[in-house]
């Protein structure tokens, strides 16, 4: 029998233990089917799910989709170049317009924090956080997590250090979340100008000298930083940043010698993590890309078979 | 027709009244205030077991005529504000176009008397079209009627602009009702900058953009002895620097909204744009200090900040929705919680909300006694409703208050001698 | 639940040597072990499936390739049931293209088990064929399905339920027949 309760997934902070847990273990058994040479199965056949991408992006895009049709469901994938948000429809009537199209789902992805919220209240389906603003990327954090796990073989008590610009990240805020959740020690890294205001009440240590975040590191998440970021004074140069809070071989030996080196992605090669780096050894760049399908058809999985089954009960 | 308001608690803090008694209304104005008078040709009005106070006054209301009637009109507006308890209300200038002629406070005065429900004040723009490049001609629009200034929404940041708007308004006797955010540092934000700002990933709204700007306003109306009255006082810091100001003798008065000491910043987890507004809601601390500068009469008045939008703009994503709650109607029930929580006096809450707001803006209002022109409240202090959208007469329905329980109800209001709410319906 | 309505039909010994049985017919008819290989349906088949193993790797000193099969994801009835099983893993770590598979489970009843396996099955490549072995026959198909090898014929009746218990997830080896109420 399942414990998954809840109808949408919008924020890990919302989340308990065991309903991670729940997640990760369910995303194992998906795995697999990822290998197959058929890697497809008809658990959500006859189902479709509709993805709104307000905001691009290939890559969660792509690995939702992937996960989707893994599952055997129809995607129909909305973008904001092709949806009519762009000719005044707000985010509310295109939800209800899809929904009344009866799809069995949504994914959404938005620059708005709190979309996914908004949305979830208005339809009656599962709505899945692709990412929403500054606010969470739940999924995300669920695939590092899950990688870590992989790779460790536990969370509780390894030094997770997310590295960057975590003000304007949801990525930092879903791994906060999840890995103290399961009881990681969680250490934020990033320019004062790049911290979010009162960050110190978060499940975290702060620190913004890098030696600091990375010396006896479990694993070491570094973030994407936006170049515009410099233009909006948050960091004088992009040279600077590199060399304040850019990983490489060297400053990497501060933290243990099996420390995982990972990156939502897409990485700016040569800034937040050296290229030695991101192709070494310790980098598990890639295999997040992976299991981030796993992870995704998991979370598909549990919500969109759970809808149903609420409603043949009720 | 005369009027007899009998039974009720009269409280008017300004004529030291607070005892049951009866009010005769003659030709629009108080005959006569006794016990047991006898008036039998008059309308009776029952009011025993109720409270009548002198008609309430919101000096600071968005009515959105000229230019967004689809939000609200003056019409609708009177009928929120009589609904509200209100017998005048003072609207902002940022109007499309903004009310910054003699010609505009005409028209205000004009349609008001044409409704014929409340007294609506108009407040002028300090520059014209508020663009903030000239100043609007202050002597005739003191003559024409504007209560003060205001470029609500838009505060003039250049400092020397500002200055000589003060010195030039004070020369007759106009004050300026001060919208205190450093726009840079403001910029981008949708809520208060703090924790749930973080927890929400939306951009915040630091409590020093607000207090900046107030700081400087104190400064200035200290050097050229203007006159500022401080709009929407939402922090801990701005109270501190307005306690100080006028322990220091500066000439100014300042307003808070009943949002700002009833909702705190956690109210937005659910991204519920009806809660967004600026200044934004606070934390904790800050409704403390409100409260406590309600107390001590830092912060003289209450007023409702009223803006409605339309349901479609509130729908929006929370940063791209308007800031902006309406309030007319939840003004009383919502501040009657000062009174229950004992952070005021009953007669506290009419001073800041009738005999106050006349006393700082020289309205001949605010008071009850024999001669005066009849304004007049009467509340319902014993019962308790659930603010619904459906039942608001402003055609805004963006209330933060929407399903939460109030105290206290206006009952009935008599505006000019003419009864223009009974039993809780507007006339 | 009292005695009368759990009616052991197996006990260790039986079902070793049904399976020993079976094993040896699966020998016979594949003359020998070559291109073998035994899959188990989680949860059960997949312990007898293990067994079948032993007993032809004594039998004929050949190991043969042994997978775990889960069908959940397969099931037709996911959309129907009041509760949503969880998914585990399903371990076949070698190419099934071109061998005989001998697909275990422990209870033939509907097939319809068998046919998400089969469906499964075959999303992991091309078998030769595939025989279906099965410990318990209780009757009542709803699919053109049979078993190819079986422990024991069962006849049972529509409000019976059929446990079998295995070491490794249960205490005992046995097979019992329970009736359960109508609810």
């Amino acid at each position: 029998m399942s414990d998954w309760k809840k109808r949408d997934l919008l924020t890990l902070e919302s989340l308990d233990k065991d309903e991670i847990n729940h997640i990760l273990r369910t995303a194992e058994s998906f795995k697999e089917i990822s290998t197959r040479s058929i890697k497809k199965v008809p658990a959500l056949r006859g189902k479709t799910i509709a993805s709104l991408f307000f905001e691009a992006s290939t890559r969660t895009r792509t690995s939702f989709e992937l996960a989707a049709k893994r599952l055997s469901a129809d995607v129909v994938s909305i973008h904001s170049s092709s949806s009519s948000v762009l000719k005044g429809e707000s985010l509310i009537d295109t939800a209800r317009n899809i929904e009344a199209m009866r799809v069995d789902g949504i994914i959404i992805r938005h620059s708005s924090a709190g979309a996914p919220r908004l949305l979830s209240a208005k339809v009656s389906v599962p709505v899945i956080n692709a990412g929403d603003g500054a606010h969470e990327h739940p999924t995300q954090g669920l695939l590092d997590i899950f990688t870590i796990k992989q790779k460790k073989k536990k969370i509780e008590g390894l030094k997770v250090s997310i590295v960057g610009d975590i003000l304007h990240s949801r990525v930092a805020r879903s791994n906060i979340w999840g890995l103290s959740k399961l009881g990681a020690k969680v250490c934020v890294c990033g320019p004062a100008t790049l911290l979010p205001p009162c960050i110190e009440k978060f499940p975290v240590r702060v620190v913004t000298n890098l030696k600091e975040a990375l010396a006896g590191a479990d694993v070491v998440i570094a973030l994407r930083i936006q170049l515009e970021r410099q233009k909006e004074r948050f960091f004088p140069t992009l040279r600077e940043y590199s060399r304040e809070y850019g990983i490489d071989k060297e400053n990497i030996k501060l933290a243990k010698r099996d420390v995982l080196i990972m990156h939502p992605g897409p990485v700016n090669r040569g800034i937040e993590l050296s290229q030695d780096v991101i192709d070494g050894p310790r980098s598990v760049i890639l295999e997040q890309v992976t299991n981030g399908v796993a992870v995704r058809m998991a979370v598909l999985y549990l919500l969109l078979q759970k809808e149903e089954t609420n409603e043949s009960i009720s | 027709m005369s009027l007899l308001v009998k039974g009720a608690r009269v409280i008017s803090p300004g004529d030291n009244l607070d005892k049951e008694i009866d009010i005769l209304i003659k030709k629009g104005v108080i005959e006569k205030i006794a016990k047991g008078i006898k008036a039998p040709k008059a309308k009776i009005i029952n009011a025993k077991g109720k409270v009548a106070v002198p008609g309430l006054i919101d000096m600071h209301t968005h009515l959105r005529e000229p230019g967004r009637e689809d939000k609200e009109s003056l019409y609708t507006g009177s009928l929120a504000a009589v609904a509200g308890g209100f017998t005048a209300v003072a609207c902002m200038a940022n109007t499309n176009p903004p009310l910054d002629s003699e010609q505009d406070m005409e028209y205000i005065y004009t349609e008001a008397k044409k409704i014929g429900l409340v007294d609506i004040l108009p407040i002028a723009a300090v520059t014209k079209n508020m663009e903030q490049k000239e100043l609007t001609e202050a002597a005739k629009l003191k003559k024409a009627g504007a209560v003060a200034l205001s470029e609500d929404g838009h505060p003039i940041l250049n400092s020397s602009f500002m200055r000589h708007a003060l010195e030039y308004a004070n020369m007759y006797g106009l004050i300026i009702i001060c919208h205190c955010e450093d726009k840079a540092l403001s910029a981008g934000g949708v809520m208060n900058e703090g924790y749930m700002s973080s927890l929400l990933g939306l951009k915040g709204i630091p409590a020093e953009a607000e207090a900046i700007i107030v700081s400087r306003d104190i400064n200035l109306a200290r050097r050229t002895s203007g006159r500022i009255h401080i709009a929407h006082v939402s922090c801990k810091e701005s109270v501190a620097l307005i306690r100080q100001a006028k322990k220091e003798g500066v000439k100014i008065t300042a307003e808070t909204c009943p949002h700002y000491f009833s909702l705190s910043d956690e109210e937005l987890k659910e991204y519920d744009a009806n809660f967004k507004v600026n200044p934004p809601l606070r934390a904790k601390e800050d409704i403390a200090a409100i409260k406590e500068a309600l107390a001590d009469n830092t912060i003289d008045i209450i007023v409702s900040d009223h803006a409605p939008h339309l349901e479609s703009e509130k729908e929006l994503e929370f940063d791209r929705a308007p800031f902006g709650m309406t309030g007319l109607e939840t003004s009383l029930g919502v501040s009657y919680g000062l009174v229950e929580e004992k952070v005021l006096s009953l007669g506290e809450l009419v001073n800041k909300m009738s005999v106050r707001p006349a006393g700082i803006f020289g309205l001949d209002k605010g008071s009850l006694k024999e001669g005066d022109a009849a304004d007049i409240t009467v509340i319902d202090l014993s019962t308790s409703w659930v603010v619904k959208k459906e039942n608001f007469k402003s055609k805004g329905g963006n209330s933060a208050f929407i399903g939460k329980e109030l105290k206290a109800r206006a009952t009935e209001v008599i505006f000019s001698g003419r009864l223009v709410m009974e039993n809780g319906k507007v006339l | 639940m009292s005695l009368n309505d759990n009616k052991i039909i197996m006990d260790k010994e039986q079902i070793k040597r049904a399976l020993f049985r079976i094993s040896h017919e699966v020998l016979e008819k594949n003359k020998g072990t070559k291109n073998l290989a035994i899959i188990g349906i989680r949860n059960k088949g997949a312990y007898l499936a293990a067994r079948m193993a032993d007993y032809i790797k004594e039998i004929d000193s050949k190991a043969v390739p042994v997978g775990i099969l889960d069908i959940t994801l397969y099931r037709d009835d996911l959309t129907t049931i009041a509760w949503q099983p969880v998914v585990r893993k399903t371990e076949i770590d070698f190419d099934i293209t071109g061998k005989n598979i001998i697909l275990v489970d422990d209870v033939l009843f509907t097939g319809r088990t068998i046919r998400c396996a089969l469906d499964a099955l075959i999303d992991f490549g091309r078998p030769k064929n595939i025989q279906l072995a099965i410990l318990i026959d209780r009757g009542h198909r709803e699919l053109p399905i049979r078993a190819d090898y079986v422990g024991k014929n069962v006849p049972t009746s529509l409000n019976e339920t059929v446990d079998v218990s295995l070491i490794g997830a249960d205490a005992v080896d046995k097979v019992s027949v329970r009736k359960v109420g109508k609810q």
